[in-house]
């Protein structure tokens, strides 16, 4: 059975394509203003790159914040239930997901037959999300990529307490007239996400193995963070940024 | 509230008009009060309304009102004035909206009749403390302040005493203010329709247990409004006698609330008032009916303590109390695993409200006792009950949504 999942996040929108349990390809595109356009060309751009045809595809599960706007989906899940179907496939001993995605995170806790057995999101605000990233690796003029990476050189990390992403940018920039070290204000940068993450993590309650999926799982200084902050390894695949549109497509199989 | 979906047969409940009829009598009667020379109390909505009932008083509820106020949408402007004034915008938004209402008479009916006395009783939380003192000085008139000390897990000795002292000070405040004594008789009769109308209550919210349920939790918020204002009266009786009747006729005839009750649900703490319908009709569509909710039965938890012997104003003090948010956490969860086995439940939705911190500290407590206790699972919603700048639709919705995904897949 072929299959394809639709993801519509805040910053980008991704798909990916399964047949019979195996994933024949995926994309990501940036989301933009309209959640629609962008559902739309991202499922033709993969299925041009697969030389695919879409009435080739059997079912169509779309997921994320933009979910509803999905209109050529057989049915919207919401992208706790996709997180868990995607990382579960991806490997089924998980129990922990910790999901980092543009503008919220979530921590969920799965059942050994792969359900959601709990969950928790912050969604109040973007401190601990890829968007407070980007506002610090544009306050720091560091490339987003690298960013992760630069944060490892420290050993001391300074100390960032603000929780709101904006007045956390004005902390940096005064610790940056301070004369702290870069290494060091990128590394409590990455921690500080850790921290609210940690958190909300603890509550839910962690059991090991835990994967990171999301965007935010590609940067390797949030996901050591993370590891120091939870005191558990932490597990990333190559697929952690499409791990949603995977699990739409698992759950297509379902419908 | 049950107006929505007439296509699904009978929603709206017969008794929702007389309710209506009633409140609205009521507001009326209060606003013109002057006129017919009756005195009006401001009281909290777990204050000890009974005496003021028997002194022929006009109980009002700057809460019942607040709960207006967000229902008619009008919270946010009215909070924000406060928060000109000069209060924090973490302060419960009931008392932020009804500060800034006196001062501009806003909200659905024109602002609260003027009181010439408040009754403030703490068994809620401490808010209404300052929040009364605040109205004491504005309006300048005297205010009785009713302290019902904690009970972590019991009604202590001293605790009684202290309490029942008060009783006696309460009665004789009100002789004061009023210039004639207390009917003693009136306020056994008083007293007896009291517990008349909470035995009625609770008969009404119980008819939940049925499958399916002929109300839900937006029911129960809609029809509270009488439980809470007008206890100790005849009409409150009569009413909740005639809804129990309606609740029954619909059990007999095999009618839900919820067309396709597939999953019956639990709601915590006081509802997001501005966004009733809205709730109602997005587990409506989940074939989820909220069935019951620990805060409409908080009004008729006082019968566990009611005696049959000695007067009512002698035993009245422990359910006042002992009300659900003057108890520990420990009582609080005993308290929703019985209402997870009654009303047989299948998830619990927790409302984690900024304006309520007695209701909503230990929330995250409860929630995991209830899921190691009863293994169902529970989702967390917050806002601020009448301030809708704290409610995120959207946030909300994709929350709900995987709540009842997560209970579909559980089968």
């Amino acid at each position: 059975m072929i299959t394809a999942g639709i993801d519509i996040g805040s910053i980008t929108a991704k798909a990916a394509v399964l047949s019979n349990g195996r994933i024949l390809g995926s994309k990501v595109a940036f989301t933009g203003y309209n959640a629609q356009q962008a559902g739309t060309d991202v499922f033709d751009d993969l299925l041009k790159e697969l030389e695919m045809d879409a009435s080739s595809i059997e079912k169509i599960v779309s997921t994320g914040y933009g979910r509803n706007s999905v209109t050529f989906a057989d049915k919207a899940i919401t992208e706790i239930i996709c997180h868990g179907a995607g990382a579960y496939y991806l490997n089924s001993e998980v129990r922990s997901i910790i999901d980092v995605g543009g503008q919220d995170s979530k921590v969920l806790a799965i059942n050994p037959n792969g359900t959601v057995k709990d969950f928790a999101m912050n969604d109040k605000c973007a401190a601990g999300t890829g968007r407070f990233l980007e506002v610090m690796a544009r306050a720091m003029e560091s490339n987003l990529d690298d960013f992760g990476i630069l944060s490892l050189r420290s050993g001391t990390p300074s100390k960032i307490s603000s929780i709101c992403t904006v007045f956390a940018e004005s902390e940096v920039i005064s610790l940056i007239a301070k004369g702290e070290s870069r290494e060091d204000i990128i590394a409590g940068i990455h921690e500080s996400v850790a921290s609210r993450i940690s958190s909300m993590a603890r509550r839910v309650g962690v059991k090991e193995p835990v994967m990171m999926t999301g965007g935010v799982a590609r940067n390797i200084g949030v996901v050591r963070a993370l590891e120091k902050a939870l005191g558990v390894s932490i597990e990333v695949s190559e697929f952690a940024q499409v791990n949603g549109a995977i699990g739409a497509a698992v759950m297509a199989v379902k419908l | 509230m049950t107006e929505t979906d007439k296509s699904k047969g009978s929603k709206e409940m017969q008794s929702a008009g007389k309710m209506r009829e009633i409140m609205a009598g009521y507001y009326i009667d209060a606003k013109t009060a002057e006129q017919t020379g009756k005195k009006v109390a401001w009281i909290t909505s777990g204050g000890p309304v009974e005496p003021l009932i028997a002194m022929d008083i006009i109980p009002v509820y700057p809460e019942n009102h607040g709960a207006m106020i967000g229902a008619s949408k009008m919270g946010a402007d009215l909070c924000q004035k406060a928060e000109e004034m000069g209060y924090s915008g973490d302060l419960c938004s009931y008392a932020r909206a009804d500060i800034a209402c006196s001062l501009v008479d806003g909200g659905p009916i024109g602002g609260l009749p003027k009181p010439d006395m408040l009754v403030c009783c703490n068994n809620i939380c401490g808010t209404v403390m300052k929040w009364y003192e605040i109205q004491a000085r504005y309006y300048n008139v005297p205010l009785f302040i009713f302290d019902t000390p904690f009970c972590h897990t019991e009604y202590a000795d001293e605790a009684k005493k202290y309490v029942q002292r008060q009783v006696e000070e309460y009665v004789i405040f009100l002789e004061g203010v009023c210039k004639k004594r207390l009917d003693r008789d009136r306020m056994e009769e008083v007293g007896r329709l009291s517990v008349e109308a909470q035995r009625l209550w609770q008969a009404v919210l119980d008819t939940a247990m049925n499958r399916p349920s002929p109300m839900t939790c937006f029911d129960a918020f809609f029809h509270l409004a009488l439980i809470v204002t007008l206890r100790g009266t005849q009409t409150a009786v009569d009413y909740y006698r005639s809804l129990l009747k309606e609740m029954e006729q619909r059990v007999a005839d095999g009618i839900g609330a919820v067309p396709n009750e597939k999953y019956r649900l639990l709601w915590d703490n006081l509802p997001i008032w501005y966004r009733l319908r809205w709730l109602s009709e997005k587990f409506a569509a989940h074939d989820a009916c909220l069935v019951a909710d620990t805060y409409t039965s908080s009004w008729s938890m006082s019968l566990r303590y009611t005696k049959d012997e000695g007067s009512f104003l002698d035993s009245m003090g422990e359910g006042y109390a002992r009300a659900y948010i003057n108890i520990g956490v420990d009582e609080m969860i005993k308290i929703v695993l019985e209402m997870v086995d009654k009303y047989d439940v299948d998830g619990f939705v927790m409302h984690s409200n900024r304006s309520c911190k007695p209701y909503s500290l230990g929330q995250y407590d409860i929630q995991r006792a209830v899921q190691r206790e009863r293994g169902i699972p529970s989702v967390i919603i917050e806002s601020h009950m009448v301030d809708e700048r704290s409610f995120s639709e959207s946030q909300t919705e994709t929350r709900i949504d995987a709540f009842m995904e997560m209970i579909n897949q559980k089968g």
